[in-house]
């Protein structure tokens, strides 16, 4: 073993001895007023004139357990808003290469569709300046008006060009499935400038969160969603998203992973039958997932019996759709350790860890790891 | 139940047939349909008779997703007469029962009742596809067992129908509902009808399809049958979700519920959501005593059709695994639909002979307290 | 290989297809656009009846809307699960290679009839045994024809192996 590494092992902390890229940390907003100085007079006065409050989404009740981790809160904001902490926490416990921001402010909500794209322009303009500026190690998800794909998309041309930014993030729950040709100039945008969609945790669109209406609590809501992640996969590939663009990439974020098996082998075994319904879809269903789609681990939904996730994750029958996320500053585990707590062959660790990430977001090799393999 | 004069004939002649399965069959899901609608009009009272004449059946409108085939059946099953699938007893008998030596058939009707928006003319229907049910297949027909049809979206109007129905008839087994129904089945609004089934001791059975008047995913409307049939696991484990964490099985304890025609891949991973999420999140369900994984292993029975068909033999062994549901998993056909699992050759892999016998047979036995015939 | 007579050209038309069991096995025979093919009546899948479904055409689209629509009367969905099935060659669409349903060779013989209709096919399924033909499944009471002048006959002869 070369010295050099050596000499990179003991910098390291205790986590892993792999490279890591967390692809879910959540920058969240101070707060409102944060956004001032990005958008237009006439909005800053409408904002304080008005009851407006931001999206009305409420995806992270504040007092649950599930929505921070204990210390995360900053004196200045809500969890999250705060780099500092957050190099503390996340980037520097990890030592990662790099870490995707997903920031989930649904201007999807916003049913003003002005405001929403105002709103987007301004957060993207704030996370340049508030963390891709300050932090190498970070990359950013851009936030688009996505129920007016025209406007998003006129979003992701002003931003698409700045190598922070390596996706375009939506909710995941929507009001129409994001296969239709309707979000077409999202997708035709992001292929153009080479960013992944990512499809995240939450959203508002006004109607059930449930194929059968809505439920009654927050747990409900909280495990239900990956239900909503199961109908956006279907109708991706049923509606031929990945056949109107080949290069789509979509990320699944903070969804779980475990029910993909499942759902891969229900639509192989529905298109076996129907393919003449959708005959745009010329492979199996199962293909399409492993060609476009990538999942990030946290919450990893894993039961006490640790090989019956090791079963999953060969059902997948790839190594490459598992990004290794900690979810910050959202807390469904109870220590760092596990964030990805699986003992799997060391290859694949690593592939789940980084390398997944880095093919599918394009990264280069850390900027960290680089210097100390250098040095 | 009044015994049959043929089941001595029937069941030497099932002894003797060359059978296709050496192992005892229970088929639980079968659809029964009345040939038309006035096929119900006597067994309904004038008024409601004049009520369907005039404006008919009427629920959510605007959520149909053609089938890819009419009635969503199987090409095979029109009966010679020309009648709808599943309308002929002696052509159901025929290609299904004596085909495949059923040692009972459980019917699930699928007719429009519990999804009609007037609640009142849901009742009435309820009562007269129960009535229809018991002169035209179960008496008739002793390997035949039926699922009481209720006006769910009502539960005291469920409840009365439930009540009314097991007393009077022993061939009723099961209460049935539609997975899309209009909120989750664990509100408070369907809890009369659980006590009722709990009362007669009926299971709750939940099958395929409804329309309960929002978009069918948390993401909106699809565009595709495809995704609608297909879809429809996830409407199954939004009920599991809601029946568990709503804290049903805490106020019906007794309460069973069969899963129908829901597939059964996706359960495991579901509870082991609802196990993670509910470790973190269990303050805001107070009712809930035990693991949600716990009220699913003790009240949760699951149909095999449509049968999961993995690329790989070994995934279909870990999923049985996974599962847990040796002795809650239930053999079913789905006759006449077009997915039709068949006895002989739908499960991918060769069952233990022990596993066989029960999820073929003796846990359907079991939970529909079925006596043995062969 | 038995040659087996399942019938005349007349009876299975264009578009139109016959059911027998032949050789101890359910088959079906098919009539596409004047050609002859045969299927074992069996879907690989779960056993369906596979030869009962219905006829239709390959769609195919390269992205959504953009529709193409080949081969009418040429693919037979299995009744049950739909899986499809070129009746040409009896490869599935989804996995031709794998899923496959068998087909067997279909011949069309052209017999010369004599004055007796019936006596004429006795004739021709003895004439045939040297080749291998075995009688039917087709029987002569379906056939009943009185010849004035000499006449011809198809016949439709499936190959079991």
């Amino acid at each position: 073993m070369p010295p050099t590494e050596k000499v990179f092992e003991a910098e390291k902390p205790t986590m892993t001895s792999h490279a890591v890229i967390d692809c879910d940390i959540h920058n969240e907003l101070p707060s409102l007023k944060t956004l001032f100085p990005y958008l237009p007079d006439h909005w800053r006065d409408y904002i304080s004139e008005s009851a407006f409050v931001g999206p009305d989404a409420n995806d992270y009740p504040k007092g649950a357990p599930t929505t921070a981790r204990p210390g995360s809160q900053p004196p200045s904001g809500p969890p999250g808003s705060d780099l500092g902490l957050l190099r503390e926490q996340v980037l520097d416990v990890w030592n990662v290469d790099f870490g995707i921001l997903t920031n989930a402010y649904w201007v999807q909500s916003i049913h003003l569709e002005d405001l929403a794209a105002d709103m987007a322009t301004a957060i993207n303009h704030w996370q340049v300046e508030s963390w891709l500026d300050p932090e190498s190690r970070l990359r950013a998800s851009l936030v688009v008006p996505s129920q007016n794909p025209q406007l998003a998309a006129e979003e992701i041309e002003r931003f698409g060009g700045h190598p922070g930014f390596v996706q375009v993030i939506m909710p995941i729950r929507s009001l129409i499935p994001y296969g239709k040709r309707f979000y077409d100039p999202i997708f035709a945008a992001a292929v153009k400038h080479g960013l992944a969609i990512g499809l995240h945790y939450g959203g508002a669109p006004g109607h059930a969160p449930t194929p059968a209406g809505w439920p009654s609590t927050y747990l409900e809501e909280y495990a239900g969603m990956a239900q909503v992640f199961q109908s956006q996969v279907m109708s991706l590939i049923f509606e031929g998203a990945f056949d109107r663009f080949p290069d789509l990439r979509v990320a699944l974020i903070e969804g779980g992973f475990t029910w993909m098996p499942s759902l891969m082998w229900r639509m192989d075994k529905e298109w076996k039958g129907l393919r003449h319904n959708t005959p745009w879809v010329k492979q199996l269903p199962s293909e399409y997932v492993r060609n476009h789609i990538r999942m990030t681990v946290q919450p990893i939904n894993a039961p006490p019996q640790q090989e019956y996730v090791v079963q999953i994750i060969e059902q997948l029958e790839s190594d490459e759709m598992l990004l290794f996320s900690t979810d910050y500053p959202h807390w469904h585990f109870d220590a760092n350790e596990e964030a990805w707590p699986i003992q799997l062959p060391d290859a694949l660790t690593a592939k789940i860890m980084a390398e997944n990430a880095r093919a599918f977001y394009r990264l280069p090799v850390g900027v960290t790891r680089a210097g100390a393999v250098q040095s | 139940m009044s015994v049959h004069p043929d089941v001595a004939t029937l069941e030497n002649k099932l002894a003797s047939d060359n059978t296709k399965s050496a192992t005892a069959v229970i088929d639980c899901d079968i659809h029964n349909a009345p040939p038309s609608d006035k096929a119900l009009h006597k067994y309904m009272s004038k008024q409601w008779q004049e009520h369907q004449q005039m404006v008919g059946n009427r629920g959510h409108t605007g959520g149909i997703y053609t089938r890819a085939v009419p009635h969503a059946a199987r090409h095979d099953s029109w009966p010679p007469t020309g009648e709808v699938p599943g309308s002929n007893l002696e052509f159901l008998q025929k290609q299904l029962l004596d085909e495949w030596q059923l040692e009972y058939g459980i019917l699930n009707p699928l007719y429009p009742v519990g999804g009609q928006l007037n609640l009142e003319y849901g009742a009435a229907l309820a009562q007269a596809m129960n009535d229809w049910q018991q002169a035209e297949w179960l008496e008739p027909e002793p390997r035949l067992r039926a699922s009481i049809v209720v006006p769910y979206e009502d539960g005291e109007l469920a409840a009365a129908e439930i009540h009314r129905a097991a007393r009077q008839h022993p061939g009723f087994v099961q209460v049935i509902v539609v997975v899309r129904t209009k909120e989750p089945l664990g509100r408070r609004k369907y809890w009369k009808m659980y006590e009722a089934a709990a009362e007669h001791n009926l299971p709750i059975g939940i099958h395929f399809g409804g329309a309960g008047g929002g978009p069918i995913t948390g993401g909106g409307w699809p565009s595709h049958y495809i995704e609608d049939h297909g879809g429809m696991p996830q409407a199954f484990q939004a009920q599991v979700t809601s029946l568990v964490c709503e804290g049903v099985f805490e106020h019906f304890p007794t309460l069973r519920v069969v899963l129908i025609e829901g597939g059964f891949a996706w359960l495991p991973p579901l509870a082991w959501r609802l196990d993670q999420s509910w470790r973190k999140l269990k303050a805001e369900v107070p009712a809930l005593k035990r693991a949600p994984s716990e009220y699913i292993h003790d009240h949760i029975w699951l149909t095999t059709q449509p049968m999961e068909e993995p690329p790989q033999r070994q995934y279909f062994n870990q999923l049985l695994q996974q599962l847990d549901a040796d002795d809650r998993l239930m053999f079913a056909t789905d006759y006449p639909h077009w997915d039709f699992d068949a006895p002989d050759r739908a499960f991918p892999v060769q069952l233990d002979r022990e596993l066989k016998h029960k999820i073929m047979a003796g846990n359907a036995r079991k939970l529909y307290n079925l006596p043995p015939r062969i | 290989m038995a040659k087996h007579i399942i019938g005349t050209v007349d009876e299975i038309p264009p578009g139109e297809r016959k059911i027998i069991d032949v050789a101890g096995r359910s088959i079906g025979v098919f009539n596409v656009g004047g050609e002859f093919y045969a299927l074992r009546n069996t879907c690989p899948h779960q056993g369906g009846p596979l030869c009962q479904g219905r006829v239709s055409g390959f769609l195919t689209a390269s992205v959504p809307g953009d529709y193409s629509y080949t081969r009418r009367g040429e693919i037979v969905r299995c009744p049950w699960h739909g899986w499809e099935f070129d009746i040409k060659t009896g490869q599935s669409w989804f996995d031709p290679v794998q899923t496959r349903v068998r087909t067997y060779p279909v011949t069309v013989k052209t017999v010369e009839l004599g004055e007796e209709g019936e006596e004429a096919i006795t004739n021709i399924a003895e004439s045939e045994q040297a080749d291998g033909l075995e009688k039917g499944p087709y029987v002569a009471e379906t056939y009943d024809v009185t010849v004035e002048k000499r006449a011809e006959k198809q016949f439709i002869v499936v190959e079991i192996p």
